[in-house]
Order: C-alpha cells, then sequence, then structure tokens
C-alpha cells in the first residue's frame, strides 16, 4: 500500500536491503526468527538489524535506539512491546511513542474472508485506515484535583487532511468505490466534527468515489450483522483500534491479519491486531501468517515483488489448499509446521533457494 | 387496575407504625450486612431504595431515616425480602411510563396489554417529556413527570425524539441528569428463534453514564486544534464499579470483566481500573478480571461466549454495549436499564423512534416489553418477568406472527395477541 510518491525510495547497499528488526514481547521473537528463517531461505536480499527493546526499564534510551535505527534503514517490522500499567504513568507506551516520533500517520489494514478458514460471516472484504498518532492516544492526561483525572483527545485539521487524503488516495489506485468515515460527531460535535469536515472536503475532490458516514456504535453493529457493506473506512485513533479489531475477529482472528503504518519518510510492518500472546508465548502454537504477511508486505514496500508473491502465494497454498492451520483457527499444527510447509511450497516452485 | 391487595392492610397499627418501619428497616439491614445465605436467596433481588411511600397501603410511612439509606442505596442496589414474607403489602405498584414519541405509544400500549393479560400488579402513570424552560432558563423536564419518577422510582421509557437545533438537549440526556441515571445495564441475551450468526450469547454489559469521554468538554485551542476532554473521577467510577459487582451476586453472575486502555490511557484508565480492583476485593464470590478494549472486541466477534458481565466507562461502553446488541439481532430486541442514584431506575427501549411506521401497527415491541421484564425482574416480580419473557420467546420461536423486522408480516396488535394469548395460557 505504498504511495510510491509519497515515501522517496528505500536505500539499497550492493543490492542488499537493510532492515530494522524490532522483536518486541510475547509472541514478537519467536515469530520474527521465523520471518527472518523464511526469508533466508528464500535467499531474500533484506538483512535484519537486530534492535532490542526492553519494556520492563522505565528510561527511554532502547526505544529512541530503536527509532534512531529507523531512521537509518526506513522500513522496519516489528512485534508487540508489552506496556506495564503497573509501571507510573510517565513511562509512556512505547509502540506510540515509536508511532508518534517516527510520524507514522497512517495505519493500514485489509482484511479479507480466505476461504481456507472458517468464519461465520464470509466475502469480507474491508481496508481500514486509522488515523495514527492524535486524537485519544496523545497520552496527555493530568490530574487536577485528586480523584479526578483529564484526558485529553485531541483532533487537528493538517492529521484530519492528511489521513483522508491517504485514504481516498488509496481507494482510487486500489480501484475502491466508496470510503466511509467512522465518528461519533454527534457526541463530541467539535472533535470528530473536524474530522468528519476534513474528510467531506477531501472527498469533493475525488467525485468517483462515494463517501459517507457512520457512527462509531452503529458501525459496530453493523460490522457483526452484515459486513459485507463496508469497502473502506476511515476513522480516528481509537475508533480504529475498535473497529480494526472487530474487523480482524471477523475474518478469523489476530493470527492472520498484517498491518502497516506508514509515514511520509518510513513503514514500520507488524501485526494488525498489535497482541503481545504472552500466554502462548514460546509454546510453538502461535499462528506465523500474520507475522509473514507482514513481511511480505514490506517485500513489496521495497519493490522486490517476486519474492513476496511467492511468499504470500506458499502462506496462501498453505492456508487454503493444505488446511494446515494453527489452534486458533481450529487446526492442530503448530507454529513450525506451518512454517515448514510454506518453506516446502516455495522450493517446489522451483525459485533459488538456500538449504532447509 | 387489579384487585386490591391481598394481604391485610396494616393499617389498624398506625399507632405502631413508627416501630413498624424501623423494625422493617432493620430487617433490611440485616439483610444487607448479615447471613449471606439469605443474600443469595434468589427470591431476594435488586430493587428500589427502600421507599415505603409508594406502597398503596393505608399508613403512611415516614422515610427511612438518612443514615440507614446511605447504606441501602449503596451502590444503587438494594435488597428487599421476598414479598411473600414482607410486611408491607402486596399491592399495586406504580410505574410511570413515558410513551414517547413515533412509535413509541404503540409500544407501550401493548406493553400494557401484555401486562394486563399477565395480570401483574402494576399501577401504569404515564407521563409526557417534553423539555420546558425552567426558572433561570435552564432546560428541564415538566414539573409532574419528575414528581411521578420521585414518587413511583420505577420508570418505563419508549424512544424519544432528538430533535436538531431546537435548542435544548436531548431529552434521553435531561432525563439522565435529573435522576442522575449513572448506570446503563443492558444484558444481551441470543434469542431462539430470531437467528444470527452468533448463538449462545449471554452477557450483560454495564456502563458507566455521567462521565468519560461524554463530558461534553470541548475546546478549539487554535483555528484547527480541538481537544475534547475526557473525565474520570475516583466516585463514578467507584459507583459503577459497586453496582456492577452487586449486580453480579444478585444474578448470579460469575465474573465481571474490566474493560479499558489503561495502557495508553495510563492515568484516566488506570484510576477506572483501580477503583474496579478495590471494588473487587470485597467481592470475593465473583472473579474479576480486566482486559483491554481491543482484546474484548477481537474475542467478543470470535466467542461471544467467554464473557459475562463487563463493566467499562462510557465510551467504550457505548461501543461495546450496541456491539453486543448487534450479535443478538439489533435494536429492535434488545432491552436496557439505567440505574439512577436514590433507587431511581428507568427502563427503556434503546431504539429509535421509526416514525416512517408510526402509526401503521408495524412495530414491534419486543424491546421495550423485554425492558419492562427487566423491570419486573428489578422489582422482585420475578414470576411474573419470567412467565412474560417465556410468552414473548415462544411467539417468536414460533414464527407465527412476527412482525416484519423479526422477519414475518404481521401486525403489532396480533403480535402483541398472541402474546397475551401465552401469557394468559401459561396461568
Amino acid at each position: 500500500f505504498a504511495l510510491y510518491f509519497f515515501l522517496p525510495p528505500p536505500a539499497k547497499y550492493g543490492g542488499r536491503h537493510t532492515v530494522t528488526l524490532i522483536p518486541g514481547d510475547g509472541i514478537g521473537p519467536e515469530l520474527l526468527n521465523h520471518v527472518r528463517e523464511v526469508f533466508r531461505f528464500s535467499c531474500v536480499p533484506v538483512d535484519f538489524e537486530v534492535v532490542h527493546v526492553n519494556s520492563a526499564l522505565e528510561t527511554e534510551e532502547d526505544i529512541n535506539n530503536a527509532i534512531t535505527a529507523i531512521r537509518r534503514n526506513g522500513v522496519a517490522l516489528k512485534g508487540n512491546i508489552e506496556t506495564k500499567h503497573t509501571m507510573p504513568p510517565s513511562v509512556k507506551s512505547r509502540n506510540n511513542l515509536l508511532r508518534t516520533s517516527l510520524d507514522l500517520y497512517a495505519n493500514v489494514m485489509h482484511c479479507q474472508s480466505l476461504p481456507g478458514v472458517q468464519t461465520r460471516h464470509q466475502n469480507i472484504d474491508i481496508m481500514i485506515i486509522r488515523e495514527n498518532t492524535e486524537g485519544e492516544y496523545s497520552s496527555l492526561e493530568h490530574e487536577n484535583v485528586p480523584g479526578v483525572v483529564e484526558s485529553l483527545k485531541i483532533i487537528t485539521r493538517n492529521n484530519s487532511l492528511r489521513i483522508a487524503e491517504y485514504a481516498f488516495r488509496l481507494a482510487r489506485e486500489k480501484g475502491r468505490r466508496r470510503v466511509t468515515a467512522v465518528h461519533k460527531a454527534n457526541i463530541m460535535k467539535l472533535g470528530d466534527g473536524l474530522f468528519l469536515q476534513c474528510c467531506r472536503e477531501v472527498a469533493s475532490g475525488y467525485p468517483d468515489i462515494t463517501f459517507d458516514s457512520m457512527i462509531v456504535d452503529n458501525t459496530t453493529m453493523q460490522l457483526v450483522s452484515k459486513p459485507q457493506q463496508f469497502d473502506v473506512m476511515v476513522m480516528p485513533n481509537l475508533y480504529g483500534n475498535v473497529v480494526s479489531n472487530v474487523c480482524a475477529g471477523l475474518v478469523g482472528g489476530p493470527g492472520l491479519v498484517p498491518g502497516a503504518n506508514y509515514g511520509r519518510d518510513y513503514a514500520v510492518f507488524e501485526t494488525a491486531t498489535r497482541n503481545t500472546g504472552k500466554s502462548i508465548a514460546d509454546k510453538n502454537i502461535a499462528n506465523p501468517t500474520a507475522m509473514l504477511l507482514a513481511g511480505c508486505m514490506m517485500l513489496d514496500h521495497l519493490k522486490l515483488h517476486d519474492h513476496a508473491s511467492s511468499i504470500r502465494n506458499a502462506i496462501f497454498t498453505t492456508m487454503n489448499e493444505n488446511r494446515l492451520h494453527t489452534a486458533d483457527i481450529g487446526g492442530q499444527g503448530t507454529t513450525s509446521e506451518v512454517v515448514q510447509s510454506v518453506m516446502r511450497i516455495i522450493q517446489s516452485k522451483g525459485q533459488l533457494t538456500a538449504e532447509f | 387496575m387489579g384487585s386490591p391487595a391481598a394481604e391485610p392492610q396494616h393499617g389498624g397499627e398506625n399507632r405502631q407504625k413508627n416501630h413498624l418501619v424501623f423494625g422493617s428497616c432493620s430487617r433490611y439491614l440485616q439483610l444487607w450486612h448479615g447471613d449471606d445465605q439469605r443474600q443469595r436467596n434468589s427470591d431476594v433481588r435488586v430493587v428500589g431504595v427502600v421507599q415505603r411511600n409508594q406502597m398503596r397501603s393505608q399508613f403512611t410511612v415516614p422515610t427511612v431515616e438518612p443514615a440507614a439509606q446511605n447504606q441501602l442505596t449503596l451502590g444503587g442496589a438494594v435488597r428487599r425480602p421476598a414479598l411473600s414474607s414482607a410486611s408491607f403489602s402486596r399491592g399495586m405498584q406504580t410505574v410511570t411510563l413515558i410513551p414517547g414519541d413515533g412509535i413509541g405509544p404503540e409500544i407501550s400500549t401493548a406493553v400494557m396489554k401484555i401486562f394486563e393479560a399477565a395480570k401483574a400488579p402494576i399501577r401504569w402513570e404515564e407521563r409526557n417529556v417534553t423539555a420546558i424552560k425552567g426558572p433561570g432558563g435552564r432546560w428541564m423536564i415538566p414539573p409532574d413527570a419528575k414528581e411521578s419518577m420521585d414518587r413511583s422510582k420505577i420508570g418505563l421509557k419508549g424512544p424519544l425524539k432528538t430533535p436538531i437545533a431546537a435548542g435544548h438537549p436531548s431529552m434521553n440526556l435531561l432525563l439522565r441528569k435529573t435522576f442522575d441515571l449513572y448506570a446503563n445495564v443492558r444484558p444481551c441475551v441470543s434469542i431462539e428463534g430470531y437467528k444470527t450468526p452468533y448463538t449462545d450469547v449471554n452477557l450483560v454489559t454495564i456502563r458507566e453514564n455521567t462521565e468519560g469521554e461524554y463530558s461534553g468538554i470541548e475546546h478549539v485551542i487554535v483555528d484547527g486544534v480541538v481537544q475534547s476532554i475526557k473525565l474520570i473521577t475516583e466516585n463514578a467510577s467507584r459507583r459503577i464499579a459497586e453496582y456492577a459487582f452487586e449486580y453480579a451476586r444478585n444474578n448470579q453472575r460469575s465474573s465481571v470483566t474490566a474493560v479499558h486502555k489503561a495502557n495508553i490511557m495510563r492515568m484516566s484508565d488506570g484510576l477506572f481500573l483501580r477503583k474496579c480492583r478495590e471494588v473487587a476485593e470485597n467481592y470475593k464470590d465473583v472473579k474479576f478480571t480486566e482486559m483491554y478494549l481491543d482484546t474484548v472486541c477481537l474475542n467478543m466477534v470470535q466467542d461471544p461466549t467467554q464473557f459475562d458481565v463487563l463493566v467499562m466507562p462510557n465510551l467504550y461502553g457505548d461501543i461495546l454495549s450496541d456491539l453486543c446488541a448487534g450479535l443478538i439481532g439489533g435494536l429492535g430486541v434488545t432491552p436496557s436499564g439505567n440505574i439512577g442514584a436514590n433507587g431511581v431506575a428507568i427502563f427503556e427501549s434503546v431504539h429509535g423512534t421509526a416514525p416512517d411506521i408510526a402509526g401503521l401497527d408495524l412495530a414491534n415491541p419486543t424491546a421495550l416489553l423485554l425492558s419492562a421484564v427487566m423491570m419486573l425482574r428489578h422489582m422482585g416480580l420475578h414470576d411474573y418477568g419470567n412467565k412474560i419473557q417465556t410468552a414473548c420467546f415462544d411467539t417468536i420461536r414460533d414464527k407465527k406472527v412476527l412482525t416484519k423486522d423479526l422477519g414475518g408480516n404481521s401486525k403489532c396488535s396480533e403480535f402483541t395477541a398472541d402474546i397475551c394469548r401465552r401469557v394468559q395460557d401459561l396461568d
């Protein structure tokens, strides 16, 4: 989903790209190891620069190192960094810090029903574009009077215009017919009202695309009864969180959907629902699909389309034809079995591969 | 409406009335603080506050003394002993009925008819709530409506239309502010016979209704930058947590889950979470878990059976309660109750006024009916509540006389008549 005119071409030294890798916590490290294994096996010309971020520390040195590394390389692949909310409120969420420092303003997630996965709803194909830096996630809170906490939600005209532009350009590029803005402007008249107004302004410049709006609670109700009616959805930060998780659940769970965070100069790829998965870490039962597909999205961003499509096809073949599923989608496979199957299929297609 | 109380009135004991009152009052305290066995008795239910002047008995009863009242109205959940052993009459209880706009009057009539068929001891007092400008220029609800509500403490409300640009805030907001309706309770149970992709849903969302993101405080800082303030206070969080645990205990629910986003909104949701944890300490019999909002959403659409009672601040509650309503079939079949301070409880249907079908006898009264059933349970009249609910579900399961939104093409009156018939058959 990289919009080519927005981002400068990534740097290339000796024909190989360098990508920052942030393992994170929970299932992040093991899944990213699998991604590296698959890339090595398929001879993908990508080198990973691993930067560890320790979520237990209170200093921000780790995350600043990571941010510097991403600024240097331009592209990153990351697992989710846990936020322990037993720590004092001055210790902000590391993931949030990363997104705001690098100004990764657009979170893009593409939910589509996979034929091999059994779900209650079929034929879902929704693209969710979520504002990633402001809104409720501004982390501006204070306690004026003991026992009364105020949290600020900031909506700015610039950011709303920016995300609306992104949404419409992406819709046009992908040939989508309809963009829906999700909001709660009946209650938050000024804040979400501004967001809606910006979306309308941008929509007027794209007459070929239908624009409508829907209140967030109605949206969730419609999503669980008739999700096929949605095409592209654009929304501020918190509603984006809710809607993207609902859609991920509708297509089969957090293990299937990759997500991408795009900024003007940088791009960071991760799973769409940003789960740490502490309870299933190191048990070899996590679903590697989301992280592998995120890796493929990264390869597309680096314009290594052949590698991206071969890995993606292998993943979909494993999922839809071989029906090798992990526990979260109702199967009995382990993570390593799925990854082995993916690698076997890549090899069988006859491309250049390393040894197993 | 209906027959006078069967039990003998205690009018002859007028001179002893104070003693009687305080005697029963201490009985309440005993039930509240005392034997745990009693508290879990299924006959004892959450009801409104002990205002015995709502009883149609012959002696006038002074209100409960303030100290006791504070204890009794703690968290808005109060016990009343089972009616068979009550020392006051099993008479008609007054309920303020607000028909509302659009399809409101017809569905209210339907509900009244069904209650009549069930011979429920309810006396309806119809009131209208249109905003009027009170002294000082503040908008308020008509004083007779307020007085009726204060007296009866229980209300049933149909859909109210929110006029745009009428100059006054929405009626729902006014009602909420007038009676300090701090908890919105929405039990979501799958209806057999109304097929949705989700079966076996059985959860309750309890949403804080006064503050949070809906405080309405917004400013334009500079041109192009807007800030909305989300307010979380200790008192409100504690109050809603206490209500949630009381509800769970009274309705035999096994767990309460607090929904939050404390990883991002550290201080505000952190405060909410801390209060929930503190209150959970006093309710060791109910399991307490906490879950992030996104995880709840994710799991809700995959497997809603893992949730029981959910408690959360305003915005998440709004989104989640509508999500759960969507799971069971939409707002046309979802009941809802608002619990306020001082024992006031208003039960309502949350759908719109549907002006396009108003007056055409096409409306579906299920939402209002199920809210009325919730109201009966709240008042302790479980038998009537179960009877009416069974009749309603049987009618829907039978699929012979369904209204248009449920998939049939019968009229509202036919649907109502069918339920009335079943109710009478169940007797």
